[in-house]
């Protein structure tokens, strides 16, 4: 998912007697399924955790767009570079939703955009691993879009409403992120045994950074029990994996490609794939800095971000001039 | 630099309803959050009609005063058709 | 006669679609994510215009070339796109003023061709013309914005304006195939546009407090003959690659 361990500033979790008047009143609201707006009361932490994890969100999409976005310039047919536009487009409108979304909560575009840049603010380490073939932009839409789905659908449901309503409009235009990668995989897999290969390569490297993208094991962390009774994360982290696991083997199956894992297997006691065991220090390792393109992802936003600044700052300075413009002339 | 300023955006859908609030951009004047509204807002054919609003514009009433604003209309339930009998020989009213 | 229908209908489908492949390089760089959305959405209609030019162009030729023949399978030689479009992004001015010379001219060619004799032309112009009446707007909004902005914008749009300028001449080039297809009535005379052209540009130039530069400045030719910059077999080399490193496949 697109926001991981996200901090809420609680070092466990209170009881309602240990709450002051006013958390509990909005703890009952929560509870009893309100959603809770912009101007609302709202305890700092839950303020605080909201603008860290939409907007971790709201990076992820728009950082997201570049291991995609490198591309589009290389679509292999005219539809496959259109569609593909589209996605990317598409990511670009859903950070635009859900920056809209955290500066509700009185943080500005700017303050947020330059967390993002000095590294204060984190995006999900699914996006700093490379896309090195043509298959990659198809493991993207199929696992990575397939898990972020998992966790936006209840997320449509959370407490806050400007996230929810943001997530309302992402989930209605993701679904066709998810199928279009999966429909990309098909088209390779029906093909030459290059373009086969190409996609089991993909499948290969993809496969354990998408499980990682749910986060650690949350039982014992305290900041997801927080999320939890705020109701702005609604399941744990590996309930969401093991649903993304049982939806995708199949799906990969389909396909005739080999999940590169094996421990996996179906369990008929549970229900569920059993699935190896997650390396988690490469997890952290990502998380850190350490990934294959932390760096190149940063440094391409910081200089989009620096090279556009004459941009902006003509597109303000025209305006001023021409409002002044017009309140001179009404004046007159 | 400063931010480029804050517009909502309310778009009428194709169905015919009224403007309804759908998020916000930012554009440095009114001509151009128009048009990133289009771009943002109705990729998928969503919209007749845009409408920004720059946000700093906008008055809302304070939660606070919910109680006074809202509440005395919840008692006036004869406002409302259902609070009268129609009796059943008489259809459609 | 089929054979200047069809190099025009590579020459439309061309600007389209080099065009649409050099803005494809802007998404997730740009200086503002609304002006990423902005960019998608104009290299998304010019993708679509391309496309239908250019299935259009395969079927005239009859020899089975559908429209990803056209795109991946021709050398830079085989190109018909003016030498503006492929002309490199450089910073947002020079994006900016190549759109807004190109959709001046493009609105222009669009609205004749609308009233062309062959009527699938004018219906594909007629879709495209909606999408770049957008486009125009939207440049010259941008043309205002940068010249009349700060002093380093209208320096920078100033020397893109110039740098481009020499790449709009061909703009209004007339060959033996548009000889042909304006007797049948298929197309307009590309000189006929060039008066509304520079009046057109000439007007956005000064109230973005631009110069514009000599309408009779010494120009480029050749794009439309397949004598290209540079530049063009770069791009071809990148967007090409896939169905070149395997040919033969379905994507």
């Amino acid at each position: 998912m697109y926001a991981q361990m996200v901090d809420t500033g609680a070092s466990r979790l209170r009881s309602r007697e240990e709450m002051d008047a006013d958390e509990q009143a909005f703890q009952a609201r929560i509870d009893d399924g309100q959603k809770i707006e912009a101007q609302d009361w709202m305890p700092e932490g839950y303020r605080r955790t909201l603008v860290r994890q939409i907007s971790q969100h709201a990076h992820s999409e728009i950082v997201g767009m570049l291991p995609e976005g490198n591309w589009i310039t290389r679509a292999p047919s005219l539809k496959r570079k259109a569609i593909l536009l589209a996605k990317v487009q598409d990511e670009a409108g859903h950070g635009l939703y859900l920056y809209s979304a955290a500066e509700t909560l009185g943080v500005s575009r700017e303050q947020l955009v330059d967390d993002l840049h000095t590294g204060r603010a984190k995006y999900s380490s699914i996006f700093n691993y490379p896309t090195l073939t043509w298959a990659d932009i198809g493991a993207i839409g199929w696992l990575v879009d397939g898990a972020a789905i998992m966790n936006q659908i209840p997320l449509c449901r959370c407490s806050y409403g400007p996230y929810s309503r943001a997530m309302v409009r992402v989930c209605k235009e993701e679904s066709f992120h998810q199928r279009q990668g999966y429909d990309l995989l098909l088209a390779l897999c029906r093909g030459s045994e290059e373009q086969k290969a190409m996609a089991q390569d993909a499948l290969e490297r993809w496969w354990w950074p998408a499980l990682m993208m749910f986060g650690p094991p949350d039982a014992d962390s305290v900041h997801s029990a927080q999320s939890q009774a705020w109701k702005i994360k609604l399941l744990s982290n590996d309930e969401l994996r093991q649903k993304f696991v049982d939806q995708t083997v199949p799906q990969a199956e389909y396909l005739g490609l080999r999940v590169p894992d094996a421990d996996l297997r179906w369990n008929t006691e549970r229900g569920h794939y059993d699935f190896g065991a997650i390396d988690w220090s490469e997890f952290h390792a990502v998380l850190k800095g350490n990934g294959p393109c932390n760096r190149e992802r940063l440094q391409a936003r910081r200089e989009a971000w620096a090279e556009g600044e004459w941009v902006r700052a003509a597109a303000l300075a025209y305006a001023d001039k021409h409002a002044a413009a017009e309140r001179h002339s009404q004046a007159a | 630099m400063k931010d480029w300023p804050l517009w909502e955006v309310f778009i009428r859908s194709q169905h015919g309803l009224a403007h309804k609030h759908v998020g916000s951009v930012h554009a440095p004047d009114a001509a151009l959050a128009l048009k990133n509204a289009r771009d943002v807002y109705t990729r998928r054919n969503e919209g007749v009609s845009i409408w920004v609003v720059p946000s700093a514009a906008i008055t809302a009433s304070a939660p606070d005063d919910k109680a006074a604003l809202f509440e005395p209309a919840q008692d006036k339930i004869y406002r409302h058709p259902t609070f009268f009998p129609v009796p059943e020989e008489v259809k459609h009213m | 006669m089929n054979d200047a229908r069809f190099e025009c209908l590579l020459r439309l489908g061309d600007n389209a679609l080099v065009l649409a492949q050099r803005l494809c390089a802007w998404i997730g760089h740009g200086p503002v994510m609304e002006e990423d959305m902005a960019q998608a959405n104009v290299a998304l209609d010019l993708i679509g215009q391309a496309r239908l030019w250019l299935a259009y162009a395969g079927e005239l030729e009859g020899r089975g070339r559908d429209e990803d023949a056209l795109a991946y399978g021709r050398d830079a030689g085989a190109f018909r796109n003016v030498l503006l479009v492929e002309q490199p992004n450089g910073d947002y001015a020079q994006t900016i003023a190549r759109q807004f010379l190109f959709d001046a001219w493009h609105h222009a060619e669009l609205s004749a061709l609308t009233a062309s004799s062959d009527a699938r032309i004018a219906a594909i112009a007629a879709k495209a013309l909606k999408e770049v009446s957008y486009h125009l707007e939207r440049s010259s909004d941008w043309m205002l914005r940068l010249g009349d902005g700060t002093a380093e914008s209208h320096a920078r749009l100033q020397a893109a304006l110039e740098r481009l300028w020499m790449y709009s001449g061909e703009l209004f080039d007339a060959d033996a195939h548009d000889a042909t297809l304006v007797e049948q009535g298929i197309v307009p005379a590309p000189q006929s546009l060039r008066a509304g052209w520079l009046q057109q540009v000439g007007a956005v130039c000064t109230a973005a407090t631009l110069t514009m530069p000599d309408a009779d400045a010494w120009m480029q030719h050749g794009g439309r003959q397949g004598r290209h910059s540079e530049h063009l077999g770069y791009l071809l080399a990148e967007m090409q690659f896939l169905p070149r490193a395997y040919p033969g496949v379905q994507w």
